[in-house]
């Protein structure tokens, strides 16, 4: 492997994970709880699908094939996407929707906050912006962890059987493979090992003070380096990509 | 006070165009028809945001995913800015929203029809949202305080909704003849329902002149749709596209556009709860509703707690 | 400024700070159950265009405002208060800097 295809690789995996969890956030865009709420998720969306654009239109000019942002989007498959398996996981309730943008949200933080070091420039950049935008969402939904956890009991039951559904979804986040080694090599990359145990930090914390338990299931489901996904999220793009891949000469 | 006739103070700030503001005395209708007026028009912007909603995930484009996601969110915000100016009156949000779902409010016909493809994020931005900034301009000059600021701010961040619809048109009517079709069929089935989205005509407008005379609105439903035709010519004229309508013509003693006489019967029919999508928008605001509650009665229990906590320490 | 009590938490007034040194002004109102959430709501609702760069939330039941019948007791002793002006004085001609 090549460090531009461990690169091209690196930025699908970052930009897969915006794109993806920008994609069910705005599923509840008119649907939310209430409507301050709405506005608040359709922002953190928004955030979301704006870093996915920049890191997927770097990934293009990394390959260096001519494919776009939009290529990269609407025209791979299934076994093409890097994302991690914990941001297709479906919405569930608004608990389990908090939970899994929390979850994701520490590890994006401390993963960005390592990113803004690299030694590639336009990464550090995107880096940069993105650690401001996570920072606010970090803070939306550990507040919103606490309301749960320490809310009613249904909301209490809510948000640990979410925390319970999705906690094998978290040891993915940590995996590396030879794209890893190889971009770590180069200073490119973040090693992972390195923010494990600040995202472990944050986590224990926040689930504390909101009165919940760690799950003890310790067996980690995994599979997305390899883009080996759980079903869900086939159904994710056959819905996203539909209109595009109808009228593939079509300018939008 | 020299002066107690309220009545008289009343009219004398419409005379003199002052804002009528929440504490200030107001006669009982004037309060009615501004709450059923506001809530309407906030009903409007957050059922709005259920037809284009259904396009984000489908959206063709990042770019135009990200615009579409923003434009519905603004409609949200939209909603938001006049439910709390309807609450200026002494009416809570619950009350506001019961109304809806239980359907004694209104909201814009326009919503219940259904948006089948893309085209229709075009013709909706393009035609209905044309429509709507119409009335909207005109209500920044309304005469009460909390509505009036409520549409300045509106208005601005509406500008650009109108733009992306016909941004979305322009792409289609000049891309392949499968796009240039759908722009078509698009314009052929929102034209007559966005014309009708002005309401009945002068004649016929029940509430009109009561807007009028307490200068909440302060032009008629036909001169706005009359505006609105004169304005929209050319834009169809650029893309191409055909307006369906063969009675349109212009008329130069009167300076402005002839045009057909929308389906009033389809009209009243929508209004009654007969649109392809009455139910099917409604349900899903009831939805959106009762699933939230808890999440709702979560929060307060929390804030509960911490005022508890914070007083006992 | 309504206290109608209902289940979408009471209603919070905001004032947005537009760049640093100008006053606050109040920009419009919100629901949210705390002051976290008040603050949060604040700024996604009204800063969605770069509007502030610092932001107060202030429940509505909190605020005490004048009545319309205070107009004249209140503001009109003031119109006639000339002498609060720069203009009332007259400084003669080619006295600088004053």
């Amino acid at each position: 492997m090549t460090i531009q295809e461990a690169l091209f690789n690196y930025c699908l995996r970052l930009g897969d994970n915006s794109l993806i969890l920008s994609q069910r956030l705005s599923e509840w865009t008119s649907h939310g709880p209430f409507l301050e709420e709405d506005l608040a998720l359709t922002n953190i969306a928004l955030d979301m699908l704006g870093q996915s654009k920049s890191l997927l239109d770097y990934a293009g000019k990394v390959e260096g094939a001519g494919r776009m942002e939009d290529d990269l989007a609407y025209f791979r498959t299934e076994r093409e996407f890097y994302n991690t398996l914990l941001v297709e996981q479906p919405n569930g309730d608004y608990a389990k929707t908090i939970v899994r943008q929390f979850l994701m949200d520490a590890f994006d933080l401390y993963f960005y906050q390592e990113l803004t070091k690299s030694k590639d420039a336009t990464l550090a950049a995107i880096a940069a912006k993105s650690v401001k935008e996570i920072t606010y969402h970090l803070r939306h939904s550990s507040s919103w962890v606490e309301r749960f956890g320490d809310g009613t009991e249904e909301s209490h039951e809510r948000v640990q059987n979410g925390l319970n559904e999705l906690w094998r979804y978290t040891g993915e986040l940590f995996e590396m493979n030879e794209v890893d080694a190889l971009l770590i090599k180069e200073g490119i990359a973040v090693d992972l090992t390195t923010i494990q145990p600040k995202w472990e930090k944050t986590v224990r914390e926040v689930i504390a003070r909101s009165t919940l338990k760690l799950p003890e299931q310790s067996f980690m489901q995994s599979g997305s380096r390899k883009a080996v996904h759980t079903e869900h999220l086939g159904f994710i793009l056959a819905e996203m990509q539909h209109l595009a891949r109808m009228h593939p000469n079509a300018k939008w | 006070m020299e002066n107690t006739n309220f009545e008289v103070v009343f009219e004398d700030k419409l005379q003199r165009n002052e804002m009528i503001e929440p504490k200030d005395w107001m006669p009982d209708n004037y309060r009615k028809h501004l709450i059923r007026q506001i809530s309407q028009h906030a009903h409007s912007e957050i059922i709005g945001m259920l037809p284009e909603g259904n396009w984000i995930s489908r959206a063709p484009s990042l770019r135009a995913k990200m615009v579409l996601l923003a434009k519905v969110q603004d409609e949200g915000g939209h909603g938001l800015y006049l439910y709390t100016a309807a609450e200026t009156l002494g009416i809570s949000r619950d009350e506001l929203l019961d109304a809806l779902h239980t359907g004694k409010a209104k909201y814009s016909s326009i919503f219940n029809y259904p948006t089948l493809t893309w085209a229709d994020i075009g013709a909706v931005g393009w035609l209905v949202d044309g429509a709507a900034i119409m009335n909207q301009v005109m209500l920044q000059r309304t005469s009460y305080g909390p509505y009036s600021r409520a549409m300045i701010r509106i208005c601005k961040e509406e500008s650009f909704h109108q733009r992306q619809g016909y941004e979305i048109m322009c792409h289609l009517a000049f891309g392949t003849p499968a796009q240039k079709q759908m722009a078509q069929d698009a314009l052929n089935r929102w034209w007559w329902p966005t014309l009708m989205m002005f309401g009945p005509t002068d004649d016929k407008s029940p509430n009109s002149a009561n807007a009028v005379k307490w200068k909440i609105k302060r032009e008629s439903n036909d001169q706005l749709r009359q505006r609105f035709v004169n304005q929209t010519i050319s834009q169809t004229e650029y893309l191409g596209l055909t307006i369906p309508d063969k009675d349109l013509k212009w008329n130069e003693e009167r300076q402005a556009y002839d045009f057909g006489t929308p389906d009033w019967t389809e009209f009243e029919n929508v209004i009654k709860g007969n649109g392809p999508c009455n139910k099917e928008r409604i349900t899903a605001r009831v939805k959106a509703h009762t699933e939230g509650a808890w999440v709702r009665e979560a929060a307060q229990a929390f804030a509960d707690k911490r005022k508890e906590s914070a007083v006992a320490a | 400024m309504s206290n109608t009590k209902d289940t979408q938490g009471p209603i919070w007034e905001v004032f947005l700070q537009r760049k640093s040194g100008q006053p606050f002004v109040h920009c419009g109102s919100l629901h949210a159950f705390d002051k976290e959430m008040a603050l949060q709501n604040a700024r996604d609702l009204y800063t969605r265009r770069g509007e502030g760069t610092a932001i107060w939330v202030v429940l509505s039941s909190a605020i005490v405002s004048s009545s319309p019948e205070d107009i004249g007791p209140f503001f009109e002793p003031a119109n006639d208060k000339v002498y609060r002006h720069p203009t009332f004085y007259q400084i003669p001609e080619g006295v600088k800097h004053i």
